[in-house]
């Protein structure tokens, strides 16, 4: 097996929901927002590892942990055999140009202010000190060209406000890709990008993956999409993995309902196959109070009063493959006779 | 005017006045929308699909204007209508969804005041407990428990609103709704939900939807037909079935091929080289031709024409323009 670039165990991040004085007052028990809650995964050298789930799942918390730009409430994050944890604001600095993120809206991500060359030429300050002035440009001239902004001199002194969204976000993979990262935490790096543009940022980002060695966590809301660059893929549902397996393995034979659920909503573009499947009850529950058990048996077609409801299902291989892991009594657990549609 | 045909635009222009001259934003659009069909509205950014929603309620703010072309709506042209009149058409006879409900709700005033007040700027004779039962009738058959009118918008979910802006085009019985991305802000249960919904509206209420989006999974998911802008222009409209197992316009193929498909066994996307035009200066002749891979010398020259090229699907594409003449 190749190695864990990053290992993530029991991974928890509770944001403490404000209180109002008169409830701290009182004592009132301070709520919180389980964002995370107990969740472990590798991402492998070399691989894309998806992290796929709906809004409010934890997805992109998860991607900030990981990075380190949040302090976990609890668990551990381990880069390249590091525990980040215990690392000082100083060693943490040094360990930054190891892993870069590129986030949804690149306009966000640039300051209108900087020319794009000295966007791109910003982390090389920062990072890569030893470098001559001349040593940076001609690195952020490469940097262009590597991600297809052609010629580099010309796009070097335009601002961000010049150029166009698809061309923006290949410039933010520039600037993340100038420090010569391992690791790159791409949240929905391409939902604002039309679909056009889409597969152009798709390609980018495979094409920088061979050249430069890299890693992928690939954040999405998007299962369609994260089917054309993921190697492994891992389900969210209110902070917790429901799912985790080979891409294939996971959209082929998806095993826990929720997971099922996600696959079959996502709209296909060809009228001929129409949804014809029904969908889950309600909607996501609130993450202050989530459900016991199984977080979505209240929504769950399958699930069983009295054993959904209790303990939580952890994650265990389906069919005794190890590669792929569902979290669910019925389908991997010790229940699987009660499974209705078994 | 043939009869099943509920809106109708001719030659329809939207020019945007700007510092380096005016934009047409939309082109000369010729598009009908027939009665109780659902059509798909697609294009990217910038194509000028909003504006066409807009245009169609006469909804164009200065810079912008209408600068030309027809308003057909069940028989009347809506480009001669006054503002006043305009304003009973507007929520009364077409109804308006948007993509973010939370902007287009008001955050201090309860769902419930949102509906009656509806119904009671429209319909002045009804009174206020009647307008409340037909509020909460509806936003039952919608899947909103009645209790929740009570509820601010900012306590409901996001799938909720966007019911309850549903419900506000339906509280008058509009005979169109004008959905704009309504699905672009909510996840894909929820998203598929709502598509559900706007099927079933259609059956009962005998609804027309024109439904304005990036997504064209969504579009083959719901849609009778479907139009397909480039710049400003009207590329293709079809038949969904049609379209999309044998489009015509090279835009149109493109921009089916290059969509992610969860079903398919292919691993690599259609990349579509080059980008949109600048309208400011947009190329001669067929909008799309400098990144058209079947590109012909006229194609820079001169426009094509719309026009159906098999029954049920026209396109504005040289391509069909010669075979129509070597014939």
């Amino acid at each position: 097996m190749t190695e864990a670039l990053v290992q993530v165990r029991d991974l928890r991040k509770w944001f403490p929901v404000k209180q109002g004085f008169l409830a701290a007052l009182t004592g009132e028990e301070r709520q919180y927002v389980r964002a995370v809650d107990g969740v472990s995964f590798d991402i492998r050298k070399g691989e894309v590892f998806g992290l796929a789930g709906e809004s409010g799942s934890g997805k992109s918390t998860v991607g900030r942990l990981v990075l380190r730009l949040l302090e976990p409430t609890d668990g551990s994050v381990v880069f390249d055999g590091v525990d980040l944890a215990g690392l000082s604001a100083e060693e943490m600095r040094k360990l930054r140009h190891r892993m870069q993120v590129v986030f949804q809206d690149p306009l966000a991500s640039l300051n209108p202010r900087m020319t794009i060359g000295e966007a791109i030429e910003h982390p090389a300050r920062i990072h890569m000190p030893q470098l001559s002035p001349e040593e940076r440009r001609a690195l952020v001239l490469r940097m262009l060209e590597q991600v297809g902004m052609v010629p580099p001199e010309f796009f070097y002194s335009k601002y961000p406000h010049q150029i166009s969204g698809g061309q923006r976000q290949r410039i933010v993979f520039a600037r993340g890709m100038i420090t010569a990262p391992d690791l790159i935490v791409a949240d929905e790096p391409i939902a604002m990008a039309d679909v056009s543009v889409r597969a152009l940022l798709l390609d980018l980002m495979m094409q920088l993956k061979d050249e430069f060695d890299l890693t992928y966590l690939f954040i999405t809301h998007d299962l369609a999409t994260a089917k054309y660059v993921c190697d492994r893929i891992a389900v969210m549902y209110l902070g917790k993995i429901v799912e985790v397996g080979p891409l294939e393995d996971v959209y082929t034979n998806p095993q826990h309902p929720y997971t099922r659920a996600l696959l079959d909503a996502v709209p296909v573009p060809d009228p001929l196959h129409r949804r014809t499947e029904p969908l889950p009850a309600g909607e996501i529950p609130n993450p202050i109070n989530p459900p016991s058990g199984c977080r979505f048996h209240p929504r769950c077609p399958i699930a069983q009063e009295g054993i959904c409801d209790g303990e939580i299902p952890p994650l265990l291989p389906v069919a005794g493959n190890p590669e792929h892991r569902a979290a669910c009594f019925l389908r991997t657990g010790e229940y699987q006779h009660l499974d209705p549609l078994r | 005017m043939m009869d099943d045909i509920l809106y109708s635009t001719r030659d329809l222009t939207v020019d945007y006045a700007t510092r380096s001259g005016d934009v047409h934003a939309v082109d000369q659009v010729s598009l009908d929308i027939r009665r109780g069909e659902i059509l798909g509205l697609v294009g990217e950014s910038g194509c000028g699909k909003s504006t066409l929603g807009k245009a169609l309620m006469r909804m164009i703010r200065p810079p912008g204007r209408i600068s030309g072309g027809e308003l057909w709506f069940d028989g009347r042209n809506l480009m001669t209508l006054s503002e006043k009149e305009m304003q009973h058409v507007r929520g009364g006879e077409i109804g308006m969804v948007f993509q973010d409900p939370m902007t287009s709700l008001n955050p201090v005033q309860r769902v419930i005041d949102h509906l009656t007040e509806t119904i009671r700027t429209h319909e002045p004779k009804v009174s206020d407990a009647a307008a409340r039962a037909r509020a909460e009738e509806l936003v039952e058959k919608l899947g909103i428990r009645r209790e929740r009118l009570d509820d601010y918008p900012h306590q409901l979910s996001g799938g909720m609103r966007q019911r309850v802006m549903i419900s506000l085009a339906l509280a008058l019985r509009a005979k169109l709704v004008i959905a704009d991305e309504p699905t672009t802000s909510l996840d894909v249960i929820v998203e598929a939900k709502f598509l559900d919904l706007l099927r079933e509206l259609r059956d009962e209420f005998d609804l027309t939807i024109l439904m304005i989006t990036h997504n064209i999974g969504v579009v083959a998911e719901v849609a009778d037909r479907v139009a397909v802008m480039y710049a400003g222009k009207m590329a293709e409209v079809g038949d969904v079935y049609g379209v999309f197992r044998d489009p015509k316009h090279p835009y149109t193929q493109g921009l089916l091929q290059s969509v992610p498909n969860i079903d398919l066994d292919e691993h690599e996307l259609y990349k579509m080289e080059g980008s949109p035009p600048n309208l400011l200066n947009p190329p001669s002749g067929c909008p799309f031709h400098p990144r058209c891979p079947q590109a012909m010398d006229v194609c820079a020259v001169e426009v094509p024409v719309f026009h159906e090229v098999v029954p049920g699907q026209s396109t504005a594409c040289w391509l069909y323009e010669l075979e129509a003449t070597r014939d």
